[in-house]
């Protein structure tokens, strides 16, 4: 029955296409290389511009962003959750220890069920790779970052981005993650937001509200 | 320049002011005019309505006609994009190669009135006064399917007199879309009426295009309103010397 | 079992949009959200000095894919059951209803969580799972304010962009028992957070569209906004992606392209808030289940012809709709369809091989907008002339078509255009036979028929009682005679 309907739609899309009994994957290849791309694919910005027109892009979204050096990182993070009041965060279980200030609860979270993800105030979490022309962090089931609904069901987001994680445009984004494509990944840029109704901007329907930003400079 | 004009179909029948002030324009500049009179339409509405067939026979007599001329100028973008956009594309559909041949070598020798100035003859002051108060109607196929840009303006900025001022949504349809004026009166109405008002905003007395077309369209609604203000063709305002449309 | 009955009607477009039309609310809440999107399209997209370039690699892209099509699937299919997903094929939608059903009936679920997807709108599953004891729970803001209002979607993108804020919470206050909620865009968004966070921690079956399927390794990719789509994607045991055949492109990297002209056409937005990418099913992250019904339902024909082909490359960003000023005015029910706009009006009668929608390739000024805005650069206008090519045979096949006014009128100017003689003919007998129309004031303003269209709203100039072949005529023969040539008279009308 379902190879019944995966012949016929084959056979009516070999037939639509008129396709020749004999298929030249060499044609095949050579068509797709030949698709023009002369769009941007490398950076033109130098790295401190880089860094700047991120942070710009974030603080578009809404999103807070603050720059430290490696070693700062316990007190700025320590800085913002006190700012936003956020005491129990959910980390991913191989977050680097040297990241986190005293005085706060951090959890081992990955196991969690979305239940007991809920109750916590944020998450804390680094990322893959990062975007500057759209303000993007890209995410995945990696290190220090965990699985995908950590970041995405507690209410608050605290996230650290290396400089070198940092690249200028979309098309370099996507040959980092080549090579960790399989991965479960997520793009996020800003916090949730709707323009639903009467294309108002409102932030936080489902996922994070509030997303927090710290660009590492190493 | 030999320039042979290609009137079109409605501009003949509906806008002869419009051929004659084409005429003017180009024999001010030196020019010779000829007019071949087995012309007929270009095709557009057949074409566009659907009636592809139909098409056909009235393309292959235009491309009969102007063969062996050396420059065509017609006073509408909308009938030379359909040239540029779908001749070819006619032409495979009748499996007649021959006509393909035949569009691909004439075509490059066929002008809109504006282009045929600015681009060809690289000609912005044509020598016209129009002492008025002008908006013009950027018609959709001068914009997307000709780019002429910025042309009209600049020749509309070379006329003694005239106050050329903006209109707001300049990228927006006036609803003519030749037989969808007719298929959907109420949408088209609908967009006319937004036009009409954007025109009026601007308090120009007079609203310019290079397309009759959409003036035609603009103009029946700014008549029906009883509003005093005219349309012109834009050749007209460029064949004008005097203190008159 | 057949498809669920649609609850579009199968009015003509010109019926429908004079309803609309009269509705003043809704055009103004139209012409307000497009606009506005408008805008910050605009905006995003005049700042990319490649956009252009962009342009051209999608619409390749997906040309490329569609010529393929076969062999992309296979190499889907192949790659997504290697990395533990299952993948279906659906023929029609009544197929496709079944074998989701099926899925979530395996699974003893009574309610399903779902995110935005046009297909589930295509193939009605929402009516065929409510038929069967199944309570779907649309996610995404705006759908769910379509589903509690029993409405339609207008927009793919937005698809409630025709209910203002005050509609929202009549809805909002009824359907969900607030009586005292306010009317603030940040109240309805809070009441429908609320209202749906319960959900996503409780029902363990979700389903899905998708906006890209990657053949090279099996990815599926969903762009959104709200977090709603991370929520049904990673939360639930089960996830049900029900995807058009269409939708696949070859590589991983293509998206690198698709990620940019997407929400900058959709949203406005450089990036939306969340991509979502994930390959099969992921131990310990996401369901443990993952199912893709790869649907056709008269898509496949329409890769027969290459200028009809084109339709396919569409990626949904809706920009089409947003710059039309169609679609400015009547807003998308007009279009009897889940897929309104330009794009519907070509998509809609060739997904239901012309017998619905003969009036939507009609339903355009041809004003060339939406080409210009497409992403992938479909050539909308040159599309729906085609399709009234179809019409137009189809019409010339029967009787009744071939002695109707269209024709008949069509055929005339057909053989008046075939020459000068003929040609010029028509124009005296027109002047002659425009008597009985003109006013005193020298205007038409009353039309008989199928022409009254015009003069509801719209005077019409008489024809002048000299054609501009006559006068040239005259003054050649001037020229050829005494005397320098008469160089026009200008005084006008």
């Amino acid at each position: 029955m379902a190879s019944d309907a995966r012949s016929a739609i084959l056979g009516r899309i070999r037939g639509a296409l008129r396709v020749p009994a004999e298929r030249d994957d060499a044609h095949r290849r050579s068509t797709y290389e030949a698709i023009p791309r002369n769009y941007q694919q490398t950076a033109t910005k130098p790295g401190e511009e880089l860094l700047a027109l991120f942070a710009h892009r974030l603080e578009e979204y809404d999103a807070g962003v603050q720059r430290v050096s490696s070693n700062d990182i316990p007190s700025a993070v320590a800085g913002l959750l006190g700012h936003r009041g956020r005491k129990r965060i959910g980390i991913p279980d191989d977050l680097p220890s040297v990241w986190l200030p005293t005085g706060f609860e951090f959890e081992k979270a990955a196991a969690f069920d979305a239940h007991q993800l809920d109750q916590l105030d944020g998450v804390l979490t680094g990322c893959t790779v990062a975007i500057a022309e759209t303000g993007s962090i890209v995410l995945q089931n990696a290190a220090a970052q965990g699985p995908r609904k950590l970041s995405l069901v507690p209410d608050y987001h605290l996230c650290i981005v290396f400089a070198s994680q940092i690249v200028e445009t979309v098309p370099e984004c996507f040959a980092r993650l080549d090579a960790t494509a399989h991965l479960p990944t997520t793009f996020v840029s800003g916090p949730s937001a709707t323009a639903d109704i009467e294309m108002t901007r409102i932030k936080g329907v489902h996922g994070p509200r509030f997303l927090d930003v710290l660009i590492v400079g190493d | 320049m030999r320039i042979s004009l290609f009137i079109t179909c409605y501009n003949d029948t509906l806008f002869p002011e419009t051929g004659k002030a084409v005429v003017r324009v180009l024999e001010r500049l030196g020019h010779t005019i000829e007019f071949r009179k087995e012309q007929t339409c270009c095709g557009q509405m057949h074409w566009n309505t659907g009636y592809l067939k139909e098409a056909v026979p009235i393309i292959r007599h235009f491309v009969d006609v102007y063969r062996d001329a050396e420059l065509v100028v017609a006073p509408s973008s909308s009938c030379i994009s359909m040239m540029r956009d779908h001749y070819l594309k006619a032409a495979e559909m009748a499996g007649d190669t021959k006509l393909a041949e035949d569009v691909t070598a004439l075509l490059p020798r066929v002008y809109e009135f504006t282009e045929l100035l600015v681009k060809k003859m690289r000609v912005e002051d044509v020598g016209a006064t129009f002492p008025h108060k002008v908006t013009l109607h950027t018609s959709c196929h001068s914009q997307r399917s000709l780019h002429l840009g910025d042309i009209p303006v600049r020749l509309l900025n070379k006329v003694r007199g005239l106050e050329l001022l903006p209109i707001e949504n300049p990228q927006e349809c006036c609803g003519f879309g030749g037989t969808f004026s007719i298929k959907n009166a109420d949408v088209s109405s609908a967009m006319l009426a937004e036009k009409v008002r954007t025109v009026l905003n601007t308090r120009a007395e007079v609203c310019t295009a290079v397309d009759n077309s959409c003036l035609m369209h603009i103009y029946g609604s700014l008549h029906r309103q009883r509003t005093l203000v005219r349309t012109a063709h834009i050749a007209e305002i460029l064949a004008s010397t005097g203190g008159q449309a | 079992m057949s498809a669920p009955q649609s609850y579009w009607s199968n009015r003509s477009f010109p019926e429908a949009a004079k309803e609309l039309l009269a509705d003043s609310q809704i055009r103004r809440n139209v012409r307000h959200a497009t606009d506005v999107i408008q805008a910050k399209r605009n905006r995003v997209v005049g700042e990319l000095p490649d956009w252009e370039a962009l342009r051209e690699a999608g619409s390749a892209i997906r040309a490329h894919a569609l010529e393929h099509l076969d062999e992309y699937l296979i190499e889907f299919e192949r790659n997504c059951t290697r990395a533990g997903g299952t993948v279906h094929w659906a023929r029609d939608a009544a197929e496709a209803n079944r074998i989701i059903l099926a899925l979530i009936q395996s699974h003893q679920a009574k309610e399903v969580i779902k995110i935005k997807t046009m297909t589930s709108e295509e193939i009605g599953l929402n009516r065929h799972l409510e038929a069967n004891g199944i309570r779907p729970h649309e996610t995404d803001l705006a759908e769910l304010i379509v589903q509690l209002g029993h409405d339609k979607p207008s927009h793919f993108v937005v698809p409630a962009l025709h209910k203002n804020r005050q509609q929202v919470r009549e809805i909002f206050q009824r359907e969900l028992q607030l009586p005292e909620l306010g009317d603030k865009p940040e109240d309805l968004c809070a009441a429908a957070r609320a209202y749906l966070r319960e959900k996503y921690l409780r029902i363990k079956v979700a389903v899905s569209g998708a906006n890209f399927l990657v053949a090279e390794n099996g990815a599926v990719c969903i762009v959104e906004s709200e977090g709603n789509g991370r929520m049904c994607l990673t939360l639930p045991d089960v996830l049900i992606s029900l995807v058009g055949i269409e939708k696949v492109i070859p590589r991983f990297r293509d998206l690198e392209v698709m990620l940019q002209t997407l929400p900058r056409s959709a949203t406005g937005e450089r990036m939306n808030p969340y991509n979502s990418i994930w390959t099969g099913v992921h131990e310990g992250d996401g369901p443990k289940e993952f199912h893709v019904i790869l649907l056709d339902n008269g898509r496949s024909p329409i890769l027969r012809e290459a200028e009809a082909r084109q339709t396919l490359k569409c990626i949904r960003c809706a920009a089409c709709l947003n710059a039309c000023p169609v679609y400015h005015q009547t807003g998308g029910h007009a279009y009897e369809s889940v897929y309104p706009g330009p794009i519907g009006a070509i998509l809609t009668p060739q997904l239901h091989s012309m017998e619905q929608g003969r009036t939507l390739p009609y339903a355009s000024s041809l004003c060339g907008a939406c080409y210009e805005v497409c992403p992938v650069k479909i050539n909308i206008p040159e599309v729906l002339i085609h399709l009234r090519g179809k019409v137009v045979e189809q019409d010339q096949s029967t009787l009744g078509g071939k002695l109707g006014a269209w024709n008949i009128g069509m055929q005339a100017a057909g053989f008046a255009m075939g020459g000068a003689g003929r040609f010029t003919l028509a124009q005296h007998m027109g002047q002659l036979a425009q008597k009985m129309f003109v006013s005193k004031n020298g205007f038409i303003e009353h039309l008989p028929f199928m022409l009254s269209g015009w003069t509801q709203t719209r005077d019409l100039k008489a024809l002048p009682q000299q054609t501009f072949r006559d006068w040239w005529a005259q003054r050649e023969s001037a020229a050829s005679g005494p005397g320098k040539a008469e160089k026009g008279n200008h005084d006008g009308e």
